[in-house]
């Protein structure tokens, strides 16, 4: 069996003891990718070399010493490219590492690779690289979701233990979900934000992927924290996150299920696996109860005018002027302008932008951008009344399984609305995770199903432990896709 | 709501985008239907609430006003698609 496969709690031992070390782990890591990136292609690049440097000076009494950790390609690693999967940023590299690789660093881990995603993380599919798409390693010929496809699926193909994501409007657990792995995004402000690309400032978190809740919790121990190059970050006592991890019931757990999560057009297989696991959730103690978020019907427009919005904002700096691409031959400074971002971003991006530029433009700033901003309020108190009485929220994180590649074809609205059950919890500036809950049958493939859990603004002890119980009452996490390695 | 009339190729401008005049028409119809479903906000009465700018109630984050290091200007300028003399070379913008 080869070390790749190994969870994380069993390769630090495996350093801790002496019976393999970091390097040993980083070289099964890369033959397994080396295998397997021609048929998933979650990554778009990696540099042994330095990763190698790294797991042969690593500390294993760190608290990820030797770890390598798959980065999506929106967070700045210094010196490696950092293209956001966009030809407005082809062989941009990033000057100086975002605040969570630091944080990595110190924690004894080693960023390793950067990680495909939708063009600027706008997207679900992973289709929208500029680069390529990858795929689903429980059945190739489908998406591994997005936008963070890249790392769920290379995290889910054992290529490697625990991955960075990006959640905006369910970009770590809507691919986490399709690949059946963990996938955490933290509450608003858990996370620095300082060196992510910007997609929707008020919305977006970086969060963990990885095979497990425990696993998803010693990275969100290490990457959680302020930081004063963030505004937002909040200054908070630190929380050990794998403290409370370990137990075997959910007594006296209280946990909301929305009727508006189960909805009508939701694949029936997915909506059957989600209520089988929330009746394991039960059969562990938990109390189930009914609970409504009567304005969860308005949260994907009040979501798209918001992220447009800000992305139309963020997106400005990309203009060929200090980095990135630059259109050849200029005639003036305007054409500069129009013309690298002409060549420079993919459809989706310059769709998002036109949408967002217009919902800000005079005249229109009051009826889109400030109701959507008052909707948010109220999509917000939605939450704060349930979690009154409830601990933690339990409902699917995505309508449907994987999808094939190019299926949805260009029906942008079914898109969007594929979003519903996640971005709620961006809104809001709650945490949420998705936890693999089990399999639809398609001919002979099985594709996962994710179950969400969301919890209260930094409640993330509560809501690792409630999922952590759930996860080891079940074996779906450990299960691993059927691909074939030399 | 209901009286936009989205206008792809002034706001293509605004934002610096240069389109063909099949982009223009096809994200005319893509933006216009994801318009047409966005109306459903209209239904919600936002009277008497106030706006969520966004998620945490932090105001007025300062920090003392001491230097601290930035980026190297060399690493900076390295990434400019033109540079020369320590400048970034643009267009001429003054005639």
């Amino acid at each position: 069996m080869s070390l790749a496969t190994l969870s994380l709690s069993e390769v630090q031992s495996g350093f801790r003891s002496g019976a393999f070390s970091p390097v040993e782990y980083l070289e099964a890591l890369e033959a397994r990718i080396a295998a397997l990136e021609p048929t998933v292609g979650a990554f778009l690049s990696r540099d042994l070399a330095p990763a190698r440097a790294a797991a042969q000076a690593a500390d294993v009494h760190l608290p990820l010493g030797g770890i390598p950790v798959g980065i999506k390609d929106a967070i700045s690693v210094r010196g490696e490219t950092c293209s956001c999967a966009s030809k407005v940023l082809a062989g941009y590299r990033a000057p100086y590492d975002a605040t969570v690789i630091a944080r990595l660093r110190a924690a004894g881990a080693i960023p390793f690779g950067r990680l495909n995603m939708d063009e600027l993380a706008m997207g679900s599919s992973t289709e929208n690289s500029a680069w390529h798409p990858t795929r689903n390693p429980w059945d190739v010929t489908r998406i591994p979701g997005g936008s963070s496809g890249g790392s769920a699926a290379s995290v889910a193909a054992r290529e490697i233990p625990v991955a960075l994501g990006s959640d905006t409007g369910g970009s770590i657990r809507q691919p986490a979900a399709l690949c059946g792995c963990v996938g955490v995004k933290p509450s608003y402000g858990r996370v620095s934000r300082y060196g992510l690309g910007a997609f929707a400032s008020s919305l977006d978190q970086i969060g963990p992927l990885a095979r497990s809740v425990r696993d998803c919790a010693a990275v969100l121990n290490v990457i959680a924290g302020h930081d004063p190059r963030d505004s937002t970050s909040l200054d908070l006592e630190p929380e050990d996150f794998l403290a409370g991890l370990g137990r075997d019931d959910l007594k006296g757990v209280r946990l909301g299920k929305p009727k508006e999560y189960f909805i009508d057009g939701m694949d029936a297989r997915v909506r059957n696996a989600v209520e089988a696991a929330i009746r394991r959730c039960e059969e562990l103690g938990a109390e189930i109860v009914e609970i409504s978020l009567p304005h969860t019907e308005y949260a994907v427009s009040t979501y798209y005018i918001l992220s447009t919005a800000e992305a139309s904002a963020n997106l400005a700096r990309l203009d060929g002027i200090r980095y990135g691409h630059r259109a050849q031959n200029p005639a003036n400074l305007l054409d500069l302008y129009e013309r690298t971002r002409a060549e420079g971003f993919g459809n989706e991006v310059k769709r998002r932008i036109i949408l967002g530029t217009h919902v800000l433009s005079s005249g229109y700033y009051d009826a889109y951008y400030l109701r959507a901003q008052k909707v948010r309020t109220l999509i917000r108190r939605d939450f704060e009344a349930a979690f009154a009485s409830v601990d933690a929220i339990v409902c699917p994180t995505s309508p449907e399984a994987a999808l094939r590649l190019g299926e949805r074809g260009q029906d942008l609205l079914k898109t969007y609305l594929a979003d519903i059950f996640t971005i709620a919890a961006n809104l809001a500036g709650i945490c949420g995770l998705s936890v693999p809950c089990g399999f639809i049958e398609e001919g002979s493939v099985r594709l996962p199903v994710g179950l969400q859990f969301l919890g209260r603004a930094l409640d993330e002890a509560k809501l690792l432990r409630i999922a952590d119980t759930y996860e080891r009452a079940e074996a779906w996490s450990s299960q691993a896709p059927p691909l074939e390695t030399p | 709501m209901s009286d936009s009339v989205l206008d792809v190729e002034s706001v293509a401008r605004l934002a610096r985008i240069a389109l063909t005049p099949e982009e223009t028409r096809a994200f005319a119809d893509q933006i216009g239907r994801i318009l047409e479903h966005i109306e459903l906000l209209r239904r919600v009465d936002v009277s008497a609430v106030e706006p969520t700018a966004h998620a945490n109630p932090v105001f007025n984050v300062l920090r003392e006003d001491v230097p601290v290091e930035g980026l190297e200007r060399d690493s900076a300028l390295a990434l400019a698609p033109r540079q020369a003399h320590h400048l970034i070379m643009v267009p001429k913008v003054v005639e």
